[in-house]
C-alpha cells in the first residue's frame, strides 16, 4: 500500500470517434505525470484504444505519406502513457472488458493491456481515492 | 446529384484523425466527382474560425506532429467550389463576430435554411 493517489478512469468511447478519447487520455496524462496509480476499465467501443492491429495510412486529402501524415494511433498513446506512469513511480492498470473484447474480436491489445470483467472495475472503485467515468453519448 | 451536408457537431475525434472527418469525406468525394455543398450548424459554424491551433499535443513520449487544421481544410473547400453555408444565428451564439473568419462561406439565416434545401437531391445530415 502506498500514499500515492488513485485514480481509476472509466472509458467507454471507441477510438477515432469522438473528442471525449483525447479529453480522457489527457486527464491520464496529467495523473500519469503527477505519479499517480491509475486503473483504467475500458467498456464496449473503448477497448478497441489499445488494439493492437491498428495502423497508420497516406492522407490523400492532406497530400501526405504515411510518414509525413503520421497518423495518431490511441495505441501508441495507451503505450505511452504506461511508460510515462511507470517511469514517474506510478503505475497503469488497463482492463479491457472482456466480454466486449469477445463480441468485437479485439483480443489482440499492446503490452501492457489485460482482460478484466465487472468485478475488476468494482474492485478499482473500492481502492480508488476517486472514479471517473467518461461515457459514450 | 446534387447533395448537402450537414455537419452539426464539431471536433469530432479531430486531433485523433487530424481533420474533421465529413469535410475530409466531403473532400474525398468531390475528387471523386461528386457535387456536394456544405451547411455548417450548431458548434460546428466554430470551423469558419481563423487561428485555431490544435498544436502540442503529447503523451509520455508520443508528439503530435500533424495536428488538424480545419480553417485550411474548409477553405480549401471552398476552392474545389462546394460551397460552405454557416447559420447566421449559430455563429452569433458562440460569438463568432468582429474577428478573423475563413474567406468565401456564405451566411444564411435559419428562416431560409427549407429554401436552401429545396435546391439539393439530397441531404445528408452528420
Amino acid at each position: 500500500m502506498t500514499n500515492r493517489p488513485v485514480l481509476t478512469f472509466v472509458l467507454m468511447d471507441a477510438p477515432f470517434e469522438s473528442a471525449r478519447t483525447t479529453t480522457a487520455m489527457r486527464l491520464l496524462d496529467i495523473a500519469a505525470r503527477r505519479g499517480y496509480d491509475i486503473n483504467v476499465f475500458a467498456y464496449e467501443g473503448a477497448v478497441y484504444l489499445p488494439f493492437a492491429h491498428q495502423a497508420q495510412h497516406p492522407n490523400a486529402v492532406h497530400g501526405h505519406d504515411t510518414e509525413q501524415e503520421n497518423h495518431p494511433l490511441p495505441k501508441d498513446w495507451v503505450v505511452a502513457l504506461i511508460e510515462q506512469a511507470t517511469s514517474r513511480g506510478g503505475s497503469i492498470d488497463w482492463a479491457n472488458c472482456g466480454l466486449c473484447v469477445d463480441e468485437r474480436g479485439a483480443g489482440d491489445s499492446v503490452a501492457g493491456v489485460r482482460r478484466g470483467t465487472p468485478a475488476d472495475l468494482v474492485d478499482f472503485a473500492r481502492r480508488s481515492d476517486n472514479t471517473l467515468v467518461i461515457p459514450t453519448s | 446529384m446534387k447533395i448537402l451536408q450537414i455537419i452539426n457537431t464539431a471536433y469530432r475525434a479531430t486531433i485523433e484523425e487530424q481533420d474533421d472527418t465529413i469535410v475530409w469525406l466531403t473532400h474525398a468525394m468531390t475528387g471523386a466527382g461528386g457535387d456536394f455543398d456544405v451547411l455548417l450548424t450548431g458548434n460546428a459554424v466554430n470551423y469558419t474560425a481563423e487561428r485555431q491551433d490544435a498544436a502540442g499535443l503529447s503523451f509520455g513520449s508520443w508528439r503530435q506532429t500533424q495536428p488538424p487544421d480545419i480553417g485550411r481544410d474548409v477553405s480549401g473547400l471552398i476552392a474545389k467550389d462546394v460551397k460552405v453555408y454557416v447559420v447566421d444565428e449559430d455563429a452569433h451564439e458562440v460569438g463568432l463576430t468582429g474577428f478573423g473568419q475563413v474567406g468565401g462561406c456564405v451566411r444564411i439565416a435559419r428562416s431560409e435554411i427549407a429554401d436552401l434545401f429545396d435546391r439539393y437531391d439530397r441531404i445528408w445530415r452528420w
